[in-house]
C-alpha cells in the first residue's frame, strides 16, 4: 500500500480516508501505524501517534458522523514526519479552551480525549467553529538517534 | 459466546484472549460476552491478555477497565496481562493510569496471581 520512495523529499503523499462509519476510525489508524512503520519510527512514537489517530478520528465519528482524514509525510529539512489532518462539518467544538484543558467529555471518551493527544505528538493545531465544524492537525516527527 | 474473542475455561479461570484490531462494535460485544461467560462458569478469576495489542486508547482502556469494575462487582477478579511498554508509555502520557486494575508481565505471571488470591480466599 505505501510505495517506498527514492525521492520523497520532493513527493507529497497523501492518503485520504473517508470516516463515515465506525470501522474507519480503525482504517485510519492503521493507514497511519503502517505508514510511521514504513519510516522507521520507533515503537514508542508509532503507538503514540497511532493513538492519536485513534481518539481523533473517534471524535470525527461520535461528533459529526462523518469527515475527511487525511495522513501524510512531511518534512522539516531532513527531518521526517507523519501528519494527519481531520477535517469535519460536526457541530465544533463551543468551549476550545476547556475542551483542550482535559477532564472535560461529552460523550463516550475518558475527557482526556483533546488533552491527552495533544500529549502523543509534536504539533498540534485545532479550528473550530460552533456550527461549522472542526479541523485538527497533528504532525510528530521522526526521532534521530 | 458468539464474540470475534475467545473465551476459555483454564481451571476456576477464565482466559480471554484479544487477538484482532479492536473495533468499537467488537470492544462493546466483548464486555457483556465476558459477564455473561462469568455468570455462566462461576469463574472466580478473569484474565484479560492484551499482548497482541499494538494500540489501546482510551475507549478501548476504559472499557478494559469497566470490564474489570464490573467482574468484581460480581464477585470475579480481574487481571489484565501482557500490555506492550509502548501501550503503556502512551495510555500514561495521555494521562491514563488505569488505577484499581490489577495488571501483570505475562500470562503465566497472570495465572500465578489468580492461584495466590484463590488460595488466599480459601483459607480466610
Amino acid at each position: 500500500m505505501i510505495s517506498p520512495s527514492g525521492n520523497a523529499q520532493d513527493s507529497t503523499q497523501t492518503w485520504e480516508i473517508r470516516i463515515d462509519k465506525e470501522a474507519d476510525i480503525v482504517a485510519v489508524r492503521q493507514q497511519v501505524r503502517e505508514l510511521a512503520k514504513e519510516l522507521r519510527f520507533d515503537q514508542f512514537a508509532v503507538a503514540a501517534l497511532t493513538t492519536a489517530a485513534s481518539e481523533l478520528s473517534r471524535n470525527v465519528w461520535v461528533h459529526a458522523q462523518k469527515g475527511v482524514a487525511r495522513v501524510s509525510v512531511v518534512w522539516n529539512g531532513r527531518k521526517v514526519g507523519v501528519e494527519l489532518e481531520l477535517v469535519d462539518q460536526g457541530p465544533g467544538i463551543a468551549n476550545l479552551e476547556r475542551a483542550l484543558a482535559g477532564g472535560f467529555s461529552t460523550s463516550k471518551s475518558l475527557g482526556l480525549g483533546l488533552s491527552g493527544t495533544k500529549r502523543l505528538v509534536d504539533e498540534f493545531h485545532i479550528e473550530s467553529e460552533p456550527g461549522r465544524g472542526t479541523k485538527v492537525v497533528i504532525r510528530k516527527w521522526k526521532k534521530e538517534f | 459466546m458468539a464474540g470475534p474473542i475467545p473465551i476459555l475455561k483454564i481451571g476456576p479461570t477464565l482466559l480471554a484472549t484479544i487477538q484482532l484490531e479492536l473495533h468499537d462494535t467488537v470492544v462493546d460485544s466483548f464486555q457483556t460476552d465476558v459477564l455473561e461467560e462469568i455468570e455462566k462458569t462461576g469463574a472466580s478469576g478473569l484474565i484479560i491478555d492484551i499482548s497482541a495489542l499494538e494500540t489501546v486508547d482510551s475507549y478501548v482502556a476504559r472499557m478494559l477497565a469497566n470490564t474489570a469494575k464490573m467482574a468484581k462487582l460480581m464477585g470475579t477478579e480481574t487481571v489484565i496481562v501482557g500490555m506492550r511498554p509502548e501501550v503503556a508509555a502512551t495510555l500514561v502520557r495521555m494521562g491514563y493510569f488505569m488505577e484499581g486494575i490489577t495488571t501483570a508481565l505475562s500470562l503465566e505471571e497472570g495465572l500465578q496471581l489468580q492461584r495466590q488470591r484463590s488460595d488466599a480466599g480459601d483459607t480466610e
